[in-house]
């Protein structure tokens, strides 16, 4: 029991474990919302995005959160607006925005060869920097956007189901967009000390996609996506200890797992129904 | 009467050249009229128009005698295009339905029992009481389009617009949609819609509008359903039958068959059990 109870004792253990559940709640119950509206290209290329924010403010010695943050927020809404004002679709204007923001990071980490912090952490997630301060940050996100999606859950689920006739209906889908790519930029920021640049598209997809397998209810899987990204946290960080495996890396590779187990499981039932049918035919 | 709907000279287009010209049209409470055209005519561009989600570049558009200058239309229900639903979104029908209460329900993410209780109430108004838990890929034709319905009218619009709602099902699912709308109409409801099924327009509606580019022509089917105004909106050759009181539009039929086409097709067969069965409609082979 002690062995067991054992990485709990640390401090840097229980900061990460928090922060990794919350993150992995926070990207499962957004991530719904990417996944239903096709976006989860945005969410990979958002982060890139971010990275470039971050190494602007390191540069600049401004606040990381509030450089990337806006950096994050400024790089969405340039996205939403090239695609609502030009003949240019989501896919090829993530790819110009976010990218080019990175190769900022990279130009200028290239340029200041003198840091003296490491980027890794940025670029593929380091749960033991995370410190008390990063964990209330990421508590404060995961409660504002569960806030926002509590109070806009109908006006949201409108525009994710048809954001031209949402509008018709009198819902404001500018603004549901706008709130929508502040709670993404704000939760990818949270979520880059923990998972990593190169691993966050990963915790926001995978959960969604297998709520959505386990459910036709939209309801059900926005509950079933957040509790999948809370458990992987957990789980995964306390595996990560134990056979010392980068944590990001462990969270996602066991969301991956689960995924596989839930997609043979629906898949077998559902070939097995047909056969049900097709005997009694 | 102050018309529910004005469309007062108004032009749009998306770039240079203009999708609709000097468009003038009234409609007033309690009127049934569909817009009929062929594809590219601006259909769809004006019905976004009258819905407030498209800008005119000239002229104005008046709901209740109040200019919309690019406020979404009020208390109008809209159906879109089946087309365009997204059929593997997770959601029930009672989930759909409720959309269209978002207007009016409270601020909590779940429905009051008043939305729930005006749910269960249009969903047996439409028919489908029984539908309210499934998801929405597991409806026939006609269910979903009864679904889509039941959004729009739960949101108690003065006006209900439908995009093609005789499109993508089939004949009967056509019928039964225009005769429900009829119903609707007799209760008060005025009702625009979009249709390239001319036939079923001249059967069901009181009031058409021609429309390519600009307006042709409206009026009363029998009015509006020449010749010369049909060959003026679809740019072809249509033919007007007058019979037992119906009117049939048609286009003309060619004056070639399919041997002027093809002059050597490849033949099908029929399986021979099926022609020694001596059963009339399996004849025998084709013979060229």
């Amino acid at each position: 029991m002690d062995a067991l109870l054992q990485p709990f004792q640390f401090e840097f253990f229980r900061n990460g474990t928090i922060a990794a559940v919350l993150v992995g709640a926070l990207c499962g119950l957004i991530g719904v919302y990417i996944v239903l509206r096709g976006m989860s290209y945005i969410g990979h290329g958002l982060s890139h995005a971010i990275f470039g924010g971050a190494v602007v403010a390191f540069v600049m010695t401004w606040n990381f959160y509030v450089g990337a943050g806006l950096w994050g927020f400024i790089a969405a809404l340039l996205i939403n607006q090239t695609v609502r004002r030009t003949k240019i679709n989501a896919d090829a204007a993530i790819g110009v925005i976010t990218t080019a923001s990175f190769a900022i990071g990279v130009a200028l980490i290239s340029r200041y060869r003198r840091f003296t912090r490491s980027f890794d952490a940025a670029l593929f997630g380091n749960i033991l920097g995370v410190s008390t301060q990063d964990v209330l940050v990421v508590a404060g996100v995961t409660l504002m956007a569960a806030a926002i999606i509590f109070f806009l859950y109908k006006q949201l689920l409108f525009t994710t189901f048809d954001s031209e006739v949402a509008q018709i209906y009198g819902v404001k889908t500018e603004w549901v967009d706008t709130l929508f790519a502040l709670v993404l930029a704000a939760a990818l920021i949270a979520s880059m000390q923990i998972l990593g640049v190169t691993l966050i598209a990963a915790a926001l997809v995978i959960p969604a996609i297998t709520a959505r397998l386990m459910t036709d209810s939209f309801n059900r899987m926005i509950l079933l996506s957040t509790l999948i990204g809370a458990l992987t946290g957990f789980v995964g960080m306390y595996l990560s200890y134990h056979v010392d495996v980068a944590s990001g890396a462990t969270i996602v590779l066991l969301q991956a797992t689960l995924f596989g187990i839930v997609l043979t499981i629906t898949s077998l039932q559902k070939r097995a129904a047909r056969r049900l049918i097709h005997t009694h035919v | 009467m102050q018309p529910l709907v004005e469309v007062n000279d108004v032009t749009f287009g998306y770039g240079a050249e203009p999708v609709l010209e000097d468009i003038c049209l009234h409609l007033h409470p309690g009127q049934f009229a569909a817009l009929v055209g062929p594809s590219g005519a601006g259909k769809t561009s004006l019905l976004k128009l009258i819905l407030g989600t498209l800008q005119p570049t000239r002229g104005e558009i008046c709901i209740h005698g109040e200019a919309l200058n690019g406020r979404p239309a009020p208390c109008v229900g809209y159906v879109p295009q089946l087309e365009t639903v997204d059929w593997r979104f997770p959601v029930t029908v009672e989930q759909v339905v409720l959309m269209g209460r978002v207007r009016r329900s409270g601020m909590w993410p779940w429905p009051s029992a008043e939305d729930k209780e005006r749910v269960r109430a249009v969903l047996e108004q439409l028919g489908i009481p029984d539908l309210a838990g499934r998801h929405i890929r597991d409806l026939s034709g006609g269910q979903q389009q009864r679904v889509f319905l039941a959004r729009a009218l739960i949101a108690e619009p003065d006006l209900l617009v439908l995009d093609e709602p005789t499109t993508g099902v089939d004949m009967r699912t056509a019928e039964n949609v225009m005769h429900m709308l009829a119903d609707l109409n007799q209760q008060g409801m005025t009702i625009l819609l979009t249709t390239h099924d001319l036939n079923a327009a001249a059967a069901h509606l009181p009031w058409v509008i021609c429309l390519n580019r600009r307006v042709i022509a409206q009026g009363a089917p029998d009015d509006v359903f020449t010749v010369e105004t049909l060959n003026e909106t679809y740019q072809g050759d249509m033919l007007v039958i007058h019979q037992d009181g119906m009117l049939f539009v048609q286009q003309k039929p060619h004056s070639h068959s399919y041997h002027d086409l093809m002059p050597s097709p490849v033949p099908g067969e029929v399986p021979s059990k099926l022609v020694e069965a001596k059963d009339g409609r399996f004849a025998s082979t084709l013979s060229i």
